[in-house]
């Protein structure tokens, strides 16, 4: 079996986003770049299930410029078998991606694919659910437990309640959770053979898909900020704060 | 004009309090009419209470033994039928509408609005991006309609009691898949008040040490009729249960009083409180993020304060 793995680029967790002051987008110029972290337990997971002999393939997908091979290096340095690079310079809004990931599984034929249930730039949490939409094939999201067999998925997903089982016939789409697994670290000697696993190009206009974005972000702004609180020096005065607030 | 169509979340035959919330939402667009989709095997109780809601318009009901259990896969196709004749599709921005609205998005072609916090009119919607780091104005095209999903804890519920709207059954002529299977729902049992619309909650973090000493937070929690809820570090290192976790990927929620014990506040758990009435923090490290959030704040070790914080209570 094959499996095609969503693997984004956004801005480090790490980093304090800041909007420009004139509201026209966030400041990225110099900000450290990573995978999405969802992403990389997406491909961690495909990893372990070629390692079980589940499947034998695992092609991780990147939508983004030229210089977006490095990333997709590292994820073949982390294990993917290839990678396939849809080169556009246009910021992708989730149903454009998951029409372009139709496509290329119209192209590529896989037994399942494992996306990232949000990126944490955007934060949509919409790819996966559309392209299982348009596949018409099951969408397990929120995953935090993946049991493939005899042409299933059992998979455990993380919903308000607490947890919720279902059952999903391959192919099908599933989104991960954080607490699928734990991403493996590159290793050195990974980087030197990732650097001959081959990666596919393909321009993003010769797939045919509607890029006519239909959400359009017209300003940018800070959130409100919380004013700066007081410090209380025992129980009983945070207790007698609280009272005074009617709290408790 | 605007005609929406607000998607009802239940559980166990109760209407979810994130209904009543996207109503709200529906409200502030102000359209000529909301109505709210009741999808189950069992639609009677869930209707009467949706009827109750200000400001809904009628209660469409679809009752088929399929509609059990939420499956997206399922219930998508059902809603995309009805969507006909609507301008707006509202789904609470829980794990149900989260799973879902954007399924009902792609089938009828359009963008999806994820986690409204305002309405600046009918087209015109704020949400959060970089868990909360910027806000962005989004606009979406006015030919297509708009499927969004609600950020619960930026919208009041709409009242309940005075609206005795109809409820009136729908056939939908839908092709319903059968590669996808409902099999279980493991749910933590608990007497407490839920996370997601309690007006006290009581969080304990990484600082709280082991799931054995995550008892001090439920005792405290109980003593003060306060729902508990958790940091990521506390949930990944097995203390609590996943349904605990508030932040960027976990609950976001606005109660009256947030008090956060032993949790350092990184940006990813201060973007699922920023909405909370007062925020106390409660943590032995006096630089830790969290004071910068927080209302009230209170250096020392959790397990002397919170003893002299339960006789202060009396």
């Amino acid at each position: 079996m094959k499996i095609l793995v969503g693997y984004k680029r956004v801005v480090d967790y790490n980093v304090r986003i800041q909007v420009k002051p004139d509201g026209t987008g966030v400041v990225t110029d110099g900000v450290k770049l990573s995978a999405n972290p969802f992403d990389d337990i997406a491909l961690e997971e495909a990893l372990r299930l070629r390692e079980k002999g589940v499947a034998d393939e695992v092609v991780v997908v990147g939508i983004g410029p030229a210089d977006l091979t490095a990333h997709l290096r590292n994820g073949l340095a982390m294990g993917a078998n290839r990678a396939i690079h849809v080169v556009t310079s246009d910021a992708v809004q989730p149903l454009t991606a998951a029409r372009a990931f139709l496509k290329l599984v119209e192209k590529e034929q896989p037994g399942l694919i494992i996306l990232g249930k949000q990126a944490i730039d955007d934060d949509a949490n919409q790819t996966g659910q559309m392209l299982a939409a348009l596949w018409d094939r099951p969408q397990a999201t929120f995953a935090s437990k993946v049991d493939i067999s005899d042409g299933k998925a059992a998979v455990t997903r993380e919903v308000d309640a607490g947890l919720e089982v279902i059952e999903a016939e391959l192919p099908a789409v599933i989104t991960t959770d954080l607490r699928l697994n734990e991403p493996r670290f590159i290793k050195l000697p990974d980087i030197m053979k990732a650097k001959s696993k081959p990666i596919d190009t393909i321009e993003f206009a010769s797939l045919g898909v509607d890029t006519h974005d239909q959400l359009k972000t017209t300003h940018y702004a800070a959130p409100a900020k919380r004013s700066k609180g007081v410090m209380v020096k025992d129980a009983a005065e945070l207790v007698s704060v609280l009272k005074q607030k009617g709290l408790l | 004009m605007s005609k929406i169509l607000v998607i009802a979340e239940h559980l166990d035959g109760k209407l979810n309090p994130s209904t009543a919330r996207a109503v709200s939402a529906a409200a502030a667009v102000k359209p000529e009419a909301i109505d709210v989709l009741v999808l189950s095997d069992k639609v009677d109780a869930i209707a009467a209470e949706a009827a109750k809601l200000q400001g809904v318009s009628r209660v469409l009901t679809v009752a088929r033994a399929e509609n059990a259990h939420p499956l997206a896969a399922v219930l998508a196709p059902q809603i995309a039928k009805a969507a006909a004749g609507y301008s707006h599709v509202f789904a609470p921005s829980t794990t149900f509408g989260k799973d879902l609205a954007p399924r009902v998005a792609a089938l009828l072609g359009v963008a999806q609005v994820s986690d409204v916090m305002s309405v600046e009119g009918s087209h015109t919607f704020k949400r959060p991006i970089y868990a909360g780091n910027a806000i962005i104005t989004v606009e979406a095209d006015a030919a297509h309609a708009v499927v969004a999903t609600i950020r619960t804890a930026s919208w009041a519920a709409a009242s309940s009691g005075s609206n005795g709207a109809p409820v009136e059954a729908l056939s939908v002529d839908a092709v319903l898949p059968t590669h996808t299977r409902f099999v279980e729902l493991k749910q933590g049992k608990s007497d407490r008040p839920d996370l997601q619309s309690a007006s006290k909650v009581v969080s304990g973090g990484r600082g709280v040490g082991s799931k054995e000493n995550f008892e001090i937070i439920y005792t405290f929690a109980d003593k003060i009729g306060a729902a508990v809820g958790a940091s990521r570090a506390a949930v990944d290192a097995g203390y609590v249960p996943n349904e605990l976790q508030v932040g960027q990927t976990g609950k976001i929620i606005a109660p009256e009083l947030y008090i956060a014990i032993g949790i350092s506040g990184a940006i990813q758990h201060l973007t699922g409180i920023k909405d909370a009435g007062t925020i106390v923090a409660i943590n032995k490290d006096g630089e830790a993020p969290i004071f910068e959030v927080a209302d009230i704040g209170l250096v020392g070790d959790l397990f002397k304060l919170i003893p002299e914080l339960e006789q202060a209570i009396g």
